[in-house]
């Protein structure tokens, strides 16, 4: 019955309550979206680095190097040879070396020449067909056989570099052979050849570039000419190390011997995090800044009412109610509001990460769960509403507690 | 059915009220008449229990409300007492049949549902249920606000100035209900005014 009245009253001064309501929404969208975003944006992050202790590319940002290996997130640092990287893929403190090869994509999503270790490192499956073998065969990620409707057997025209809308190469058409199993991380996305393939292809290029200007080789980083293997080029390759005192040395030796780089997943993700994580904290504040104003325009709704309001209290106390039935109906009318607001955060917040997760996926092919609950984070920004909503009607509260009936109503 | 002793209630050191010693049984009405200043409204709220006399006793049921505990009291109030004001409050968010529901929940957990209907329909007002209380006129306030005070069925109905804001008719419509419903329920009705239209309707009156 109290919490009838709360609800009635709460809803007989609308503006108000919407304010207030407003306000909390606000908030608790802002900071349940953090939580969420920061939770999954981490997780996603460390999943794809299980299993690479150490990326080998060309030298630049060793950032830049990871989010392009790894992530696919980037532009590529440039290559590097591979004759010069098999010594250190065949060095004996290595357990498996991935090659990777960025070349062309097809309808955005990037054609990658590589080996059957980097399906094994993310647990793909060949779910349907076969394994690439021959130049030109591929295995489609889950994700990209389900949005461009590839089926086994399929061909297509790729275009060049990492733009939708590249020059397409129409010389060497591509052939589904397989399509991965879905895992959640980014293999999802790629589309996987042999690295011949990308080599194949390339050749071609080469020989269509001195006709036009060099701007190929700026892009590809190429300064010899192509007639042996080991001249090929190729883009990074993940290492895990059997010994890890690799982990500790190569960095520097690859730095200061060659002119490639090594560079660490786990060290540079951190380094992402620490980065826009000073950003989540000032939206964090913000959003506790805005918290912190609904608690004032609950305070100012309930104190201004209470003076119109100490009749039908005094009222309640004549007929039978205590002091503490009306402490707790004003306590409840806070807490009521701020219920309803962090409902209403709640929602809203997921609706933006949906938002986000909708972009994310267009671009960096990430999404983002709107649908996970954040048990002891989301626990906890509750338990904060609350506590506002009780600091908020404490001193109304308080009145009516303490309020004289008698003088109240020979006032009236 | 209400009875007190040597009542004494001290404002301050210059203002201090003696009252004369008071008695009203079931199904009797007593006016209590006098200026404005002499302590009318007082009396009624010693009585009502809402304020605590400085010294003196009352008696109502037998039972000597000033020893009460604040709780006990809010207790007591709402089961024995009923309260008609000058002007009828409201809780103005919930509707005439909840506001008068919420009186016999506060007291006893329960909602008298039928009885409230009873009481509207008594009153000439069940169209007027599900109306918020801002929605009627003074007179049909006042009337709501005697359902309200009877619906625990109190063993002491006390009206401060029921009548002061009403017109000659609504007046009379009172009057008459207040009569009628303090017989009904065998409550003890005292009525605190200075409206001449009620002296000459209800004869037994204390003047202060």
């Amino acid at each position: 019955m109290i919490g009838k009245i709360a609800w009635k009253n709460m809803w007989f001064k609308p503006l108000n309550t919407v304010l207030s309501i407003v306000l909390l929404t606000a908030s608790v969208a802002i900071i349940s979206l953090l939580i969420l975003l920061q939770k999954q944006f981490e997780k996603q992050f460390s999943s794809n680095i299980e299993g690479v202790d150490l990326v080998i590319g060309a030298k630049g940002s060793p950032l830049q190097l990871i989010l392009s290996s790894v992530y696919q997130m980037d532009a590529p640092t440039g290559n590097i040879n591979y004759g010069k990287a098999k010594v250190w893929m065949k060095h004996p403190f290595v357990k498996t070396a991935i090659p990777l090869a960025f070349g062309d994509n097809y309808r955005g999503f990037k054609i990658v020449g590589t080996t059957e270790d980097y399906l094994k490192k993310y647990d793909a499956k060949i779910e349907s067909g076969t394994l690439f073998v021959k130049n030109f065969e591929v295995v489609v990620g889950s994700e990209v056989a389900q949005k461009l409707n590839l089926k086994l057997g399929d061909t297509f025209l790729s275009s060049h570099g990492d733009a939708e809308a590249g020059e397409v190469h129409e010389e060497h058409p591509y052939v589904v052979k397989g399509i991965a199993s879905a895992t959640g991380k980014v293999i999802d996305n790629l589309i996987l050849s042999n690295i011949e393939s990308v080599w194949a292809m390339h050749h071609h290029e080469e020989e269509a570039a001195t006709t036009e200007e060099h701007h190929h080789e700026e892009v590809h980083n190429h300064d010899e000419v192509h007639n042996h293997d080991e001249d090929h080029e190729i883009t990074a390759v993940l290492i895990k190390f059997k010994n890890k005192m690799g982990f500790v040395l190569w960095p520097r030796l690859i730095a200061q011997n060659t002119d490639m780089q090594a560079a660490s997943p786990a060290i540079e993700i951190n380094r992402l995090f620490s980065l826009f994580g000073i950003g989540l904290v000032a939206l964090q504040y913000l959003a506790y800044g805005i918290m912190l104003i609904s608690g004032i325009s609950i305070f100012i709704a309930l104190y201004n009412t209470l003076k119109e309001r100490k009749y039908e209290f005094a009222l309640m106390r004549v007929s039978g109610a205590s002091r503490l039935q009306l402490l707790l109906l004003v306590l409840f009318e806070s807490i009521l509001l701020c219920i309803v607001g962090f409902i209403f955060g709640t929602l809203i917040g997921r609706l933006g990460l949906y938002y986000i997760s909708t972009s994310t996926e267009a671009d960096y092919k990430m999404s983002f769960n709107p649908f996970e609950i954040a048990f002891k984070e989301e626990g906890i920004l509750f338990l904060i509403t609350i506590f506002v909503g009780i600091i908020a009607a404490l001193l109304p509260a308080l009145k009516a507690y303490r309020l004289n009936i008698s003088k109240t109503l020979s006032h009236a | 059915m209400i009875q007190t002793k040597n009542l004494l209630f001290q404002y301050n050191e210059k203002t201090q009220f003696k009252f004369p010693d008071l008695q009203c049984n079931a199904g009797e009405t007593l006016l209590i008449t006098g200026m404005s200043g002499t302590g009318k409204t007082t009396l009624l709220h010693l009585l009502g229990g809402l304020l605590q006399p400085t010294s003196g006793e009352i008696f109502i049921n037998e039972k000597n409300i000033c020893t009460l505990s604040s709780k006990k009291l809010d207790h007591f109030r709402g089961q024995n007492i009923g309260l008609i004001l000058q002007k009828a409050h409201f809780i103005s968010a919930l509707t005439v049949a909840e506001n008068i529901e919420l009186a016999s929940w506060l007291t006893n957990k329960t909602k008298k549902k039928e009885k409230t209907k009873e009481l509207l329909s008594f009153l000439g007002l069940e169209s007027f249920a599900s109306k918020l209380p801002n929605q009627l006129s003074v007179g049909q306030q006042q009337r709501v606000s005697i359902a309200r005070a009877l619906i625990n069925e109190p063993k002491l109905l006390l009206a401060d100035e029921p009548t002061s804001s009403l017109d000659d008719v609504n007046t009379k419509i009172v009057g008459d209900l207040l009569a009628e419903l303090s017989q009904k329920y065998k409550a003890a009705l005292i009525i605190v005014t200075h409206d001449q239209r009620l002296k000459e309707r209800f004869k037994n009156a204390v003047a202060l």
